[in-house]
């Protein structure tokens, strides 16, 4: 029985959080929203650097060849320092849709540049204000020309490359683009957390690689969200584990009525709900790192259920971390907005809590059909 | 990551598994424990009586007092595979989880010898007195009074909520020998007889209907000093030892969960539909799920820590808040997907399974410390957060503002 990170992932997590405390993430993300960009670059090549773009590409491509439970950890601390990067959407989507799909000369081509930050990716499925399904996609594709335009694709502008749900003939297409094709207009969109920018992406015949098969696109979407929802519950345990610590040390010097804030047990039980929601979250993405890692049949309710109990998680920590730090939470100054806003990202970046619930219980009507 | 026993573990697991295969039946469907039914205890001596002499009874206490000196992780793989089979347990819980431990740290050599085994065996049964009417939450304001007369004690008061007490053999209790001293100072500990002279037991009746705990009267009841347990005032500390495994004791709420709240969804009509197509439902479930799935993976964190030899994080803590609150709304759910004709009892055990969620969750929410104890016990102990400021510190117990006129 060993529901538990080893000592040498656990080692790469303390070096992850030493590399992202020292780096001051928190306030790096902070400083883009001054700037009109939505990244930071510089920390950007720093993770390059140390390897942790190319941690789950094999070897024979240059990469570590490491497992999904070292991609784990890292992104905890992704999540706890708020980074203003492009992991999520080019390694947790992009990379891992490439590894799964792609033919050996797009692998071969591609996954060395990844490693390398020379090409960084991003996964392009909504086109309107509702939630994207196998009926409503009308980007098309024909003869491997794409036209349409994708909204809301996070990372996009920093993005060299792209992965589009399509539309052909034949079915539901990943499509693979270049944004250097003078034939993509890519434009910034107005969003609720611009440390981490999103943007629309217009293709007009844009020239396009397909990713895995011809009819059926919409199933290997599927399958690497629920990867990648393993590693977002991640992020968001992460995120909660800081909303929470923040909490804790605002009630306990936070004075009023003559004794710390944190000896009132309307604060006491705040916390410990978030605490409890946390908890559940961490335990379930634990399992779900174990389903993810040895490819467990249990795979898509296990995500889906870490999925949930994560985004619940960061939703409470967040909002709440807020509420314990009263007037001050709100402000521009105090970090608990970054959170906050970050919770959301997190929170609609795969599909939206409510989808994802409609997603777990789908998953146990089917596991209890088998 | 992996769910597999080590060697040793896997051979202890066997061991226990051919033990339990020789001696009882594997389980078939959900078996109600019922206290006041007679046989039921009867049948739960006889049990413990069959592990006692097997050594299973209480597999980590010393062999002298008829255990087998396990580790943590082999009393977890042992309670697995005792959870499969159709067996009587429960009486035992508080016996033995908690007037256990507390015997073994305070208690004479002597007396370790003479009253341990008997418990483990099941032939003795124990139950803990320290609730007291004014004295629940805030267990330490209890107020029934030991005065010391020679080499004996003379005990006056009442305790309540004391489970199983009507049909125990011995008890632990505290009382408070001196209310001129401060609250937690002014208490001290003993073992009693419960077949004392002096001692009434009255069961009271509960929200259910049923009774399985007790209002206790003391009467010019006397003990022996020599069944103190720890020295005099130090009450409080020796309470705290129990109440600490008293949180390890009352767990996960057993009853209808995420699992039975979806089989019945699938199955029952709603307005000429499938509930399980009920968007509110589909969306309760999954939250269940999430919850009942985020206990079990705790679980296992726990037991990862306990199989390598360390000592678990405090995870474990909100096993008590989630399950209980948790049973209390799938029986809520179970109860209304009825819909108008939710107020009947029909003869059905999938129904009833939900009534006795519905109405036994309010107690769990209360009994081993309230929902909001538990939460006080999580920021304080686990997150560090300072304590109350308290009305009841520096001053003499009998002056405490008490509400009592």
């Amino acid at each position: 029985m060993n529901l538990d990170f080893s000592d040498d992932q656990k080692f790469l997590q303390a070096e992850a959080k030493k590399f992202l405390e020292k780096e001051n993430s928190v306030n790096r993300s902070r400083n883009i929203l001054d700037t009109d960009k939505n990244v930071d670059k510089e920390l950007w090549s720093k993770i390059v650097e140390l390897g942790w773009t190319g941690i789950r590409i094999p070897e024979e491509y240059g990469g570590l060849g490491l497992g999904h439970l070292e991609l784990c950890v890292i992104a905890e601390e992704l999540g706890r320092y708020l980074a203003p990067v492009p992991f999520s959407s080019s390694v947790y989507l992009f990379t891992e849709a490439i590894i799964k799909y792609a033919d050996e000369e797009i692998k071969k081509e591609i996954l060395p540049k990844l490693i390398s930050g020379e090409v960084v990716g991003t996964l392009a499925v909504t086109e309107d204000f509702h939630a994207p399904s196998k009926e409503n996609i009308i980007t098309e594709v024909s003869s491997d020309l794409v036209n349409g335009k994708k909204i809301g694709v996070p990372d996009a502008q920093v993005s060299t490359h792209s992965i589009l749900v399509t539309k052909s003939e034949n079915g539901i297409n990943l499509r693979l683009i270049d944004h250097a094709h003078q034939s993509v207009t890519i434009e910034h969109q107005q969003n609720i957390d611009e440390s981490r920018g999103h943007f629309s992406i217009e293709c007009n015949d844009t020239p396009s690689k397909l990713i895995g098969g011809e009819t059926n696109g919409w199933e290997l979407y599927e399958s690497i969200i629920n990867q990648a929802a393993v590693l977002f519950s991640f992020e968001q345990i992460g995120g909660s584990q800081a909303s929470l610590d923040m909490s804790i040390n605002y009630a306990k010097e936070r004075y009023a009525f003559g004794r710390p804030i944190g000896s009132f047990q309307a604060i006491k039980h705040k916390l410990a709900d978030m605490y409890v929601a946390l908890t559940l979250a961490k335990s379930n993405s634990y399992y779900a790192a174990w389903a993810l890692s040895t490819e467990s049949s249990d795979l898509p309710t296990a995500s889906a259920t870490a999925r949930v109990s994560a985004t619940k998680a960061f939703q409470l920590c967040s909002k709440e971390n807020i509420q314990t730090h009263g007037g001050n939470g709100y402000t521009w100054e105090y970090d608990c907005h970054l959170f906050y806003k970050r919770s959301k990202l997190l929170s609609v970046n795969i599909g939206s809590l409510s989808n994802w619930k409609e997603k777990l219980v789908s998953s146990l009507e089917q596991s209890n059909i088998n | 990551m992996d769910f597999n026993d080590t060697p040793e573990q896997a051979e202890f697991r066997k061991t226990c598994r051919k033990w339990l295969e020789d001696n009882a039946k594997l389980k078939s469907g959900n078996q109600v424990e019922d206290f006041a039914n007679i046989d039921f205890l009867q049948a739960g001596k006889d049990w413990q009586k069959k592990k006692y002499d097997a050594g299973w009874a209480m597999l980590h206490w010393p062999k002298e007092y008829g255990g087998i000196a396990a580790s943590a992780i082999e009393r977890i793989i042992w309670s697995e595979e005792e959870s499969k089979f159709s067996v009587p347990r429960g009486i035992f819980e508080i016996g033995l989880g908690m007037c256990g431990p507390v015997m073994m740290e305070y208690a004479s050599e002597e007396q370790k010898s003479r009253y341990l085994p008997p418990m483990a065996e099941g032939s003795e049964i124990w139950c803990q007195l320290f609730s007291e009417p004014s004295a629940g939450s805030d267990v330490a304001g209890l107020r029934s009074k030991a005065v010391q007369d020679g080499d004996k004690w003379i005990i006056n008061g009442q305790k309540v909520w004391t489970s199983g007490a009507h049909f125990s053999d011995y008890g632990i209790l505290v009382v408070r020998h001196d209310p001129n001293l401060d609250k937690h100072k002014g208490m001290t500990f003993f073992f009693v007889d419960m077949k004392s002279p002096g001692i009434e037991v009255k069961p009271i009746k509960q929200i259910t209907g049923g009774s399985s705990f007790n209002e206790v009267y003391f009467t010019d009841v006397v003990i022996p000093d020599s069944q103190r347990l720890g020295e005099i005032g130090d009450g409080w500390k020796v309470a705290i030892t129990t109440l600490m495994n008293e949180r390890l004791a009352v767990g996960d709420a057993n009853g209808a969960d995420a699992e039975e709240a979806f089989k019945w969804a699938k199955n029952q009509d709603d307005s000429g539909e499938p509930l399980i197509n009920n968007k509110s439902a589909r969306a309760s479930i999954a939250d269940w799920y999430c919850e009942a799935n985020g206990l079990k993976n705790t679980k296992l964190r726990t037991m990862s820590a306990l199989s390598k030899g360390e000592t678990p994080g405090p995870e474990a803590s909100i096993t008590k808040i989630v399950s209980a609150n948790k049973l209390q709304d799938i029986g809520n759910f179970g109860i209304d997907s009825l819909d108008m004709a939710g107020m009947l009892k029909p003869d059905d055990s999938e129904v009833q399974s939900f009534h006795n969620a519905w109405l036994g969750a309010p107690g769990l929410r209360i009994a081993g410390g309230t929902d909001e104890i538990l939460k006080n016990v999580i920021a304080e102990r686990v997150l560090g957060l300072p304590q109350d400021p308290r009305a009841d510190k520096n001053i003499a117990f009998k002056d405490i503002p008490s509400g009592n006129s």
